[in-house]
């Protein structure tokens, strides 16, 4: 028993691989049922798995799952620590969401609804958790060859057009990974990331220009992922088009991208990072400022619920930059938070605009006089969705936002940090009262000639209404917010194990595990201190294979 | 031999990057997949250049090709590919529903 449970860290990878294979293999056209079940299956076992993964975690070391039981900067290593089990934790939950509100009927509009989420369930679980940056290279594929398919759901030349450009955008952000990478690999022969956090440490100052460009090349590449200012062009229009359970998923995308952030900055990139130290300090608050600021003034010009919803999702971005760009216990610890919280109200709006944008018909969630929505839940669960998501007081946005300017304030850049906070949330408090007063209170004929010309191309939606999912989100949030305590202080816990990163490095470079002596060699860190060539010397580090 | 490469690399990522900001579909993919082969040859080059050196441990041998990047390279040529090609069915299917080839659909904004 012990030994099965030993395996438990690679369940939340080959769990929705398993069941992408059994949901193409059942066909999603001849028995949709089946399907739908499955998926729905897979997420609530990740739920599962994912709740005793977060109780091993708190236990306080990182627990090392060595892939295929090679030693650690051999081979590549699942590394479980308090991020990666909120990380997983929130992707389960999010991912039941999103099942279920695909099958009611969501998941009809085009093919693969449901394989394609789990293989972008196993992309995310593996970012989330793989200890070695080429295996995250090969993760963040998976996850976006899986975004790129569900983006498309459902057809349409819009979805195709915005599409093209999300695919492109991270097609060059790809390329440009592997150019940090394999610099990376060839100034300090390892991929592994806590052998890189001792490699970099330890590089000469020679070295100190490429281990410094390959870093920012890394960070511009996360940056394209978490739509941080002048590299999230692509985000609005594909969120804004792309099918309501689709928009409600990828409200978990950007995140990744600020998980990688936080994860290489702190760990690779750290304060004892010698040449590579202090890498991107100065550079996270201000972007996150200027990403808050233009994207709350984007969200005041939208004319439609999902654009303004996807605009939210980039001020949450700049918001959690602002709180983890400090890089201080209380800063990270109040990003984390809030990474969490506007998760949930984010995928809430999404929600609750396909569910509007369903029952006004023609008109969508464009924001023009249109009929009332019939259902009586809408309208209190829009008003708690929007007072979440701009994060006012009662709900749990507002305690993760006053963490947050706490945390400002041992930054470089408090008043502007406070200022832009500020200024958001009041550019956002008018944009969901003017949309949700527009949508709810003001009462028309139906649509205008011209947009019910322009969507009577459009493929309407099939789905029948879906309360299930959409309470369960409101519920989360209200969980959160009831819980707020224990889960700061968990996420306290995972600040602190965040910047002190020689606990995970300690954990995973085992000296008494280092391999089998005939395999790496005497010579091997004679030569690699000496800064020979890695090609002359290595048996193979890190990540590889296809 | 170190010039050549460099200069290959160089070449063919900004002959890439000048494709990528063409506003045909056709361009734009001819430049990803300049700028993959770019980076494919980088990866390479990391691993130093060795002629004459075999990758796997051997008896007898003093000096080693560096295995890794070779199969990183292979990791990079397959997921390249893949999203070349689904690229590329995307593009077709935009050309045939908006009726032409501009990034933005149909002929282009005026």
């Amino acid at each position: 028993m012990i030994q099965v449970l030993g395996h438990l860290p690679v369940v939340p990878i080959v769990l929705p691989l398993m069941s992408a294979a059994l949901i193409v293999a059942l066909g999603d056209v001849r028995r949709p049922a089946a399907c739908r079940a499955v998926s729905i299956g897979s997420c609530a076992s990740l739920v599962l798995a994912a709740l005793v993964l977060l109780g091993w975690s708190a236990t306080g070391e990182p627990a090392v799952y060595s892939v295929a039981d090679w030693p650690a900067p051999y081979g590549v290593v699942l590394v479980l620590d308090r991020l990666s089990a909120v990380m997983l934790l929130l992707t389960a939950l999010l991912s039941v969401a999103v099942s279920w509100f695909a099958a009611r009927g969501w998941d009809a509009q085009g093919r693969h609804f449901h394989a394609l989420l789990q293989l972008q369930l196993m992309g995310l679980n593996g970012a989330f958790l793989t200890g070695d940056l080429f295996n995250l290279f090969v993760f963040f594929e998976l996850l976006l060859i899986a975004s790129y398919g569900l983006m498309l759901h459902g057809g349409g030349v819009r979805r195709q057009r915005a599409t093209l450009h999300y695919i492109v955008c991270n097609l060059v952000a790809s390329t440009l990974f592997l150019f940090a990478v394999s610099l990376l690999y060839g100034v300090t022969g390892t991929l592994n990331m806590a052998d890189l956090a001792l490699q970099v440490a330890a590089a000469p100052v020679e070295d100190a220009a490429l281990v410094r460009s390959a870093g920012l090349i890394l960070l511009v590449v996360f940056a394209v992922k978490a739509a941080v200012l002048p590299l999230g062009f692509w985000l609005r229009d594909g969120y804004a088009n792309a099918s309501p359970p689709v928009a409600c998923m990828f409200s978990l995308m950007t995140k990744v991208g600020i998980y990688a952030i936080v994860r290489t900055c702190t760990l690779i990139f750290g304060e004892d990072a010698g040449v590579g130290a202090d890498l991107v300090g100065q550079w996270l608050v201000p972007l996150g400022i200027a990403t808050l600021l233009a994207a709350s003034i984007a969200a005041l010009a939208c004319r439609n619920l999902a654009e303004l919803v996807a605009c939210m999702v980039v001020t949450s971005v700049g918001s959690m930059l602002i709180g983890a760009g400090v890089f201080s216990a209380q800063g990270l610890s109040a990003a984390l938070f809030y990474l969490v919280h506007s998760t949930f109200a984010v995928a809430l709006l999404f929600l609750l605009a396909g569910e509007i944008a369903h029952e006004r018909g023609a008109l969508g969630c464009d924001l023009l006089p249109g009929p009332r929505p019939s259902r009586w839940h809408l309208a209190p669960l829009f008003f708690f969705a929007a007072i979440a998501a701009a994060g006012l007081p009662p709900v749990s946005g507002f305690i993760a936002k006053v963490g947050i300017l706490q945390g400002a304030t041992d930054g470089a850049w408090p008043a502007a940090s406070w200022a832009a906070v500020f200024a958001s949330s009041l550019l956002l408090v008018i944009a969901l009262a003017r949309s949700g007063s527009m949508l709810f209170w003001r009462p028309g004929d139906g649509a205008p000639a011209a947009v019910a010309e322009v969507r009577a191309g459009a493929r309407m939606p099939l789905a029948r209404a879906s309360t299930g999912p959409v309470w369960f989100l409101a519920g989360t949030l209200l969980l959160l917010t009831a819980g707020a305590r224990p889960v700061q202080s968990f996420m306290d816990a995972a600040a602190a194990q965040l910047l002190q990163p020689s606990g995970y490095v300690d954990t995973v470079i085992r000296p008494d595990l280092v391999g089998p002596p005939d395999l790496i060699g005497p010579g091997t860190d004679r030569l690699r201190t000496q800064g020979v060539p890695p090609g002359a010397v290595q048996p193979g580090a890190g990540g590889g294979g296809t | 031999m170190e010039l050549l490469l460099a200069s290959g690399i160089g070449v063919l990522t900004a002959a890439g990057v000048w494709l990528l900001l063409r506003a045909r579909t056709f361009p734009v993919m001819l430049g990803l997949t300049l700028l993959s082969y770019a980076v494919n040859l980088f990866i390479f080059s990391m691993g130093r250049l060795a002629i004459n050196a075999p990758p796997v441990i051997r008896e007898g041998v003093e000096r080693y090709a560096d295995p890794l990047p070779q199969a990183l390279v292979l990791t990079a040529i397959v997921i390249a590919f893949a999203m070349t090609a689904l690229l590329l069915a995307l593009s077709v299917r935009m050309g045939y529903d908006t009726g032409g080839d501009h990034v933005d659909g149909g002929g282009g904004r005026p």
